[in-house]
Parts: structure tokens; sequence; C-alpha cells
């Protein structure tokens, strides 16, 4: 196979691209970034999060306008009274489902989404292109398509042998099917390039799953969980957990919590523990059975959230979380097959990554507690556990019945086999905390010392306060 | 294979090719050339393994080569799996379970 002549990408022209993002950026999304910024290592966030002034009342109507949001919140009855035979007395927590299945496209990715099309149509921009490892490539296509807009969605599809996994496969097909032109890619970072060169060429809006407008389309979530949990139970949830991969989902629901008054609900991250599979490696991207939602995004997306297609990104979850759990994924598709037999709802697997959280949690809350998991996903022929197993036997992951505690990623998924051995792991939040401002700091330009704005900055990014930061600093 | 003018197909190109990717890579990663992927509408009768030009579904032209006439989509649901099959029942049984006292929320 040869690069053919009239495509002459070069290094140094990967390069000239590179080195123009901030150009393109700019020119995609209408926001200067850089004027955010200030000192070395700061920027102000909450200036940043309000460029584009919509109110929480605007962006419902533009979502509801838009078939998005306002999706049921159900109770988990069968799996509750499940719960309860397996607590201490008095524990057990009650749990909800948001479900976002219910979605045009099938996901919250709508809500983030539908901010961008709208801004996109409202600019007289004639089309959109997002960079994306599935579902929100699928919400950005079913919303470019309600507005009549292009839709160009580059995805990391295939490893070298032009092999790819189911999940990923289907939501390729989902993409198309809203009528968006897929770009498939193999693995690589360099999938970035290729996204600047899409937006250089065609002058189409950044989507960017992580601008303001990204993040302020799911704060209606979060919104939505406290307000129905105050009109049915008179009270705010208790816990609300987020699958975390991007940090997105958590810092757009947590906002809109806070805007709703529920400031004391415990917001509660969910990740797949992936631990020793790299997520660049051509080998290794197929040993996964989780394409979201697991440790290969969450950690270091929240050590540097600055690694993605915007300057400043949005989504910062360590300015959220309160706690971070792991779970493996075996036990992710133990919960899928108990939320269909049970619950009589065929979703997921991967949205089921925070429910499978959510059941290990119920347990250590007391009974008269409510725990909201906060997303359902849509399945379907290649997004289920069946495809995603079958494919992972293929490709020499060992499948059994056993005790999770000795899952190895890449290597084998154990299945529970009782409800009472799934766990979860805890994250140490600080450690992520220490290891975000060790970054920040030594990629310094120079060696001056920070200014008392860097270390509010600092601050606010870790929820620690601003004497913690400066005896970890100095 | 012949395609003819107008068959949906699909074609390859090469954005980068091993040398000239970014530094930073895993080992394996680092000796493959990173790969495009797209389908459109061909504009020129040509056969598998040439130079072609095709019109995306937004109309957006692409060159590269032929690699796939009238593609298939090859995921599926894969097979039933053992190890899940009998969760459902399992679970059922202790939630229908005669629980005495145990149950304490009911």
């Amino acid at each position: 196979m040869k690069r053919l002549e009239g495509i002459p990408i070069t290094t140094n022209l990967y390069q000239a691209i590179i080195q123009e993002k901030n150009e393109i950026i700019k020119s995609s999304l209408g926001i200067d970034f850089l004027k955010y910024k200030f000192d070395q290592i700061g920027f102000n966030y909450d200036q940043m999060m309000n460029h584009y002034s919509y109110s929480i009342d605007k962006i419902r109507d533009i979502q509801n306008s838009n078939k998005v949001g306002n999706t049921p919140l159900v109770e988990m009855k069968n799996i509750n009274k499940l719960i309860s035979k397996i607590s201490k007395k008095g524990y057990g927590a009650k749990i909800f489902i948001k479900d976002e299945a219910c979605n045009p496209s099938g996901s919250f990715k709508d809500r983030r989404a539908s901010l961008s099309i709208h801004q996109a149509k409202e600019k007289g921009y004639e089309g959109v292109v997002c960079a994306t490892s599935g579902n929100f490539g699928a919400a950005v296509a079913s919303q470019a398509a309600m507005h009549g807009l292009k839709a160009i969605i580059i995805q990391e599809v295939f490893d070298s042998n032009k092999v790819g996994q189911p999940e990923i496969l289907e939501k390729s097909r989902a993409c198309a099917s809203y009528g968006a032109e897929v770009i498939q890619l193999t693995v690589g970072p360099e999938l970035f390039f290729t996204f600047l060169s899409t937006l250089k060429e065609t002058g189409y809006f950044n989507a960017s799953l992580y601008s303001p407008l990204s993040i302020a389309g799911v704060e209606t979530l979060g919104y939505e969980i406290a307000e129905e949990c105050q009109t049915r139970f008179n009270q705010f949830p208790d816990a609300v957990i987020v699958t975390n991969a991007g940090g997105g989902n958590v810092t757009g629901t947590a906002r809109g919590l806070i805007k709703a008054g529920a400031s004391n609900t415990q917001v509660i991250g969910a990740s797949v523990d992936l631990k020793g599979l790299h997520m660049a490696s051509d080998q290794d991207f197929n040993r996964k059975s989780f394409t979201t939602g697991h440790t290969g995004f969450g950690i270091p997306f929240s050590i540097n959230p600055d690694r993605v297609d915007v300057p400043f990104s949005a989504a910062r979850p360590l300015r959220y979380l309160d706690r971070y759990v792991l779970i493996s994924q075996g036990e992710v598709f133990y919960t899928t097959e108990m939320l269909a037999q049970l619950e009589g709802m065929e979703r997921g697997p991967a949205g089921n990554t925070s429910l499978t959280a959510a059941i290990s949690l119920a347990k250590e809350m007391r009974s008269d507690q409510i725990i909201v998991v906060q997303e359902t996903e849509y399945t379907g022929a290649g997004k289920h556990p069946t495809a995603q197993l079958t494919f992972a036997k293929e490709n020499g992951v060992k499948i059994m019945r056993g005790n999770p505690e000795n899952n190895i990623p890449g290597e084998n998924i154990i299945i529970p086999e009782n409800i009472s051995q799934l766990s979860i792991k805890d994250v140490d939040l600080d450690y992520l905390r220490g290891s975000f401002i060790n970054f920040k700091v030594n990629n310094k330009m120079d060696k001056v010392e920070l200014t008392d704005s860097e270390i509010k900055f600092l601050s606010d990014e870790t929820k620690w306060s601003i004497d913690r930061v400066k005896t970890f600093l100095f | 294979m012949k395609a003819i003018k107008g068959d949906w197909v699909e074609i390859e190109k090469v954005i980068l090719e091993a040398d000239e990717r970014v530094a930073k890579l895993p080992e394996d990663t680092k000796i493959v050339p990173l790969i495009s992927y797209v389908q459109g509408f061909l504009e020129k009768s040509s056969n598998v393994g040439d130079e072609a030009s095709i019109i995306s579904v937004i109309g957006r032209r692409h060159i590269g080569t032929l690699v796939n006439r009238k593609p298939k989509f090859t995921h599926h649901y894969g097979q039933p799996i053992q190890e899940l099959l009998t969760i459902g029942r399992e679970l059922n049984a202790i939630l229908h379970e005669e629980t005495g006292g145990d149950s304490h929320n009911d």
C-alpha cells in the first residue's frame, strides 16, 4: 500500500497543522480560549463556561425542541429487593436509573451534542466535525440530521489488521445511519491530526466533546435528577453515580446538581478498570471489551484534562468528584444481565458501568437513602454482552465464572458467581489531585514562583484548600 | 474485482507512514502506518487495488486505494454466552426465596 499522489501529508505538514491548532480551534468554535488564560498555568474556568451565556432554562428549551432530555427516572424495584436481602439490617439504599437510552440516538451524549449543533446552525456553519470513540458521534450525527447540517465523524476503529471491536463497528454504523460521513482510523493519537485537517479543509463547526457547550448540555441531566427527586421524594439524592471517561459526564452532571441546589449530593465517578492495557497500543486495542467508561480515559483525563481537542477542556472531573470507584469488566456484564432479567430493561453494556458500582455502594448506604445512576445507553448488534464476549473469546481472552477480584484485563473476564461478589475499588482521589498539580507545575515554561491567582486556581481545580495546595507544593 | 461507477465502495489511504508518526507511541503502534477508511460512491469504474475517487454521503471527494465494493457490516450479536445464561435464574432464585425475617426493607 502506498501513499497516493495528491495527498502529500508529511511529518512537516503534521507539525504545521498542529502548530495551527489554536487558530483552527478558534475559527471552528468561535472561542478564543487564550483570552481565559492567566499567568503561566492558570485559566479562568468560570468565565470560560459562561462564554456562550446559555441559562439552564434556555438549554432545556433547546434540548426539548430537539427531542433531548426529560428522560424517565425509574426505580430498580427488583434489584433493590435483592440488595436489601444481601445488606446488613438498616442498609441497602434505593437505586433509581435515569433512562438516558430514551434520547433520540440512545445515550446521554445527545445532551452533549445538542448545544453544539444549535450553535453551529445559528452561526451559519454548513456542517460539523467531531472526533469520538462512539456514542457522541451518533449524537452529533443525529442532532445534525435534525438541523439539516452535514456531519463528519472521525473515529478510531481498527487495529493494523483492520479488525475492529463489534461495539465500535456498531457505533460507526449508527453514525452512518444518521447520514454522517464516517472517517474510520487505525489506532493512534494522531486522530487529532486528521480532526484538525478536516476542520481546516471544510471550515465546519468543531463539535468538540470538551467545549463549554458540550459540558453545559450535560448540566440538564444533573438538574433534572435533582428536580425530580425533590418533587417525588421531597429530598435530593444522597449520591449520584456517573460513569467517568473523559470527565464531561461527571462535570456536567455535578454542575447541574449544584445549579438545582443539590450541593450536598455526593458525586461518585465509576470506571471499568483496564489497568495494564495501553490505550495507544495496536495489540492491546482489541483486548479490551469496553471502549469507553474505563480507566484508560478516566485516570489520565483527571490528571491532565487539557489533552483534548480544545486548549482548555471544559470537563474537569477533579473539581467535582467526591469519590471515584472502579469495577471490573465481568461485573458490568453480570449487571447488564441483571438489569435485563430482573428489571426488563435491555441496555448497555458500557452504560451500565455506574449501575454496577451502585449495587456495591447501595450496600454501604442506609435503606432510607437514594442513589441515582445517571445513565443507560441503547444496545444492539455489536453493542451487546454476547457480541463483546464472543469477540473477546475469539481474541484469546478467557471468559469464566468466578471471583472478579482475580480478573486481569486483556487476559480474562470473570463473571461473578454471586451478586455478593460485586465490589468496588476506591481510587485515591488525593493522589490524582497531587498528580494533577505536579503535571501543571512541571509543565511551566520557567521557574518563576506561582502567583496567588495560580495557587487559587490549583485549589479550585483540586477541591483542596489553599493551605493544602501550598503544603503540597512547598 | 471490478467496481462500477456509482457503486458504494470503501477506500483506504495512508495518513502517516510508520516513520512519520508521533514519537511517543508504544512499539507495536510505531511500526505500522496510520490508515483511514472512508466509504462513498465511486466516481469512475475501477478495480479493487486501484487508485480511486469517491464522493461521500455528504458530497465530499476522497481519493485512496479501492479496497471494497459494496462493503458489508461485519458486526453481529456473536453467540449466546454460556457464562451469562444462568444469571437471570440465579438472581430470581434469591429474589423469590422465602426470606423469613431476612428482608429488611420490604
